[in-house]
């Protein structure tokens, strides 16, 4: 099918797109990579009669590095800050999670703002964010707020964002000294997680002294698990300790089923990349530690 | 074609187009004006193209309706069939999943520069070689994508194809003979059979 008309403009600047939400923002959309968006309308699933493209604000397009935290613009593309050497050395889980997302000419339009902004309950990286506490930066008429992670991804496919506001950049706390992992299971390579998980953790020496885990497709947001975040916390990783966390983690958390997979098998490969996805980023992180004596 | 009347803004020549809005945008902020159409001005393969396109058309569309090049195909207009891949200044994209309006000022490389039924252009002939193709609807894309591929890794493993294919679907699964015809051109490529260059192909229009 093709999409429903619409009128369409192309702003550069933040400010020019900040005066068209203001006019438009109820009856518009933003477009970024349009690898969500534009299937949306071509199927006529969603039918703006405004479209912002942000494609030509080239000032959203940037990774810097600020104080312990990595700032990532709204329109850089995926496949930018998959090959970005910053993003591989600072943000390791971000780097494990990139090739994940899509396939590679996906990820060539596609942005990382878009897929934070999209909010896709099975995205890779909100729950990147999410395992991370990292923030997103967003503007609107009234100015700049800085939105913490687990505030901003309210439920399916929504977002803290108002009608009238933009995403300017996502801040991820870099992560160099810590263990990381991202694993998930999806049909083929490329397609949406039927589970995945984040995992970072702190170690020192054989003690796991805090331990962060978050999980893709097993809820409307991405889903963080404290108690099982708890089992590993001041611990060795033994077999034992993950066994155990394997188990509350399947125990715990609720997915719903679709004609992609059923929720107890979620629940079992939950469990099960939990226990694989800690292991990973201990041995991680006790490499790195080895390195660094 | 019917004259519109309208107002130039900038280098993007863009014409309003009745607008129907009740409250218009406020004159004290600097947003820039709504259009339906667009003129348009794209490099494909080595051919400027210059016209005047709704702003819904999608890229895929606008190469094969306006520009009469078929040989990009549209299958899914969803993004998961990889058949519409072009190269959109040398990566690849799906053409389904942009409007051509985007495309303005960038450069694009389709099938029809690859190479010519009697100078084929050596991933061409090493699908050929090894059936990597029954029907051909797949085959554009695929080729795109491996031409991209290869610039960046002239000599992946066979995981590596897979990985890099797993955006293109093919309904008549000759996926053995793809990723092996992917592994030989890439052999043929690094042995240096001369490459035709790719060719400013204009289609109809040219
Ligand atoms: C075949 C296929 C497979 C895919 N597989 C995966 C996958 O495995 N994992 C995954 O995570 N994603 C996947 N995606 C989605 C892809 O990652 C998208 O790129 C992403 O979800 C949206 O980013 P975008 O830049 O394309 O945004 P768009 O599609 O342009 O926009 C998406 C939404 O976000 C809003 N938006 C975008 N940018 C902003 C901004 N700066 N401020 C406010 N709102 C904004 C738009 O208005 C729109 O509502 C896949 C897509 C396709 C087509
Ligand atoms: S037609 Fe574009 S991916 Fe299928
Ligand atoms: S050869 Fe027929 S779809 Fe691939």
């Amino acid at each position: 099918m093709k999409p429903a008309p619409f009128q369409y403009a192309a702003p550069e600047s933040v400010e020019e797109t900040v005066a068209l939400l203001h006019a438009h923002g109820t009856e518009g959309k933003l477009l970024a990579g349009g690898q969500s968006l534009v299937p949306l309308l071509n199927m006529r699933l969603a039918r703006p009669s405004v479209i912002i493209d942000l494609n030509r604000v080239r000032t959203l397009d940037y990774i810097r590095e600020e104080n312990g935290e990595i700032a990532i613009g709204a329109m850089t593309r995926q496949r930018t800050a998959e090959r970005s050497p910053v993003v591989t050395r600072r943000l390791p889980l971000l780097a494990d999670a990139l090739p994940l997302v899509g396939h590679l000419q996906i990820r060539t339009r596609g942005t990382v703002g878009g897929n934070i902004a999209h909010a896709d309950p099975s995205a890779e990286l909100p729950a990147v964010l999410a395992a991370l506490e990292g923030s997103v930066v967003v503007r609107g008429p009234g100015g700049t707020r800085r939105v913490a992670a687990h505030a901003f991804f309210v439920s399916y496919l929504t977002t803290a964002l108002g009608p009238d506001e933009l995403l300017l950049e996502v801040r991820f706390p870099a992560h160099e000294h810590q263990g990381s992992a991202f694993l998930e299971v999806a049909r083929r390579h490329g397609d949406y997680a039927l589970v995945g998980v984040g995992a970072v953790v702190t170690m020192a020496g054989n003690v796991c002294q805090r331990a962060r885990l978050a999980f893709t497709g097993v809820g409307p947001v991405p889903v963080r698990i404290p108690d099982a975040e708890a089992v590993v916390t001041g611990k060795m990783v033994t077999d034992g300790v993950l066994a155990e966390l394997g188990k509350l983690v399947t125990h715990m958390i609720d997915p719903t089923g679709d004609i992609h997979a059923s929720a107890e098998y979620r629940k079992e490969v939950a469990g099960v990349l939990a226990r694989r996805a800690i292991r990973a980023a201990a041995e991680r992180a006790r490499m790195k530690q080895m390195r660094m004596r | 074609m019917k004259k519109r009347t309208g107002v130039v803004r900038r280098t993007t020549k863009a014409r309003v187009v009745t607008p129907r809005r009740r409250n218009p945008v406020r004159t004290d902020a600097a947003a820039p004006p709504l259009v339906t159409r667009k003129e348009i001005t794209v490099q494909v393969n080595g051919v400027a193209q210059t016209a005047e396109v709704e702003v819904r058309m999608t890229l895929v569309d606008f190469i094969r309706e306006r520009l009469g090049l078929t040989g990009t195909h549209v299958g899914c207009e969803h993004g998961v069939c990889g058949a519409c891949t072009i190269l959109l200044d040398g990566a690849p994209v799906r053409s389904c999943l942009m409007f051509a309006v985007q495309a303005a000022g960038q450069e694009i490389m389709t099938v029809e520069a690859l190479g010519t039924p009697d100078r084929l252009h050596p991933i061409q002939e090493a699908f050929r070689d090894h059936h990597g193709l029954q029907c051909g609807f797949c085959t554009p894309g695929f080729l795109m994508t491996t031409l991209a591929f290869l610039r960046e890794r002239p000599s992946p493993t066979a995981d590596e194809i897979r990985v890099a294919l797993a955006g293109h679907l093919c309904r008549c699964t000759v996926y053995q003979g793809i990723v092996e015809a992917v592994s030989d051109a890439a052999a043929r490529l690094r042995a240096g059979t001369p490459t035709p260059a790719p060719r400013a192909r204009g289609g109809a229009r040219e």
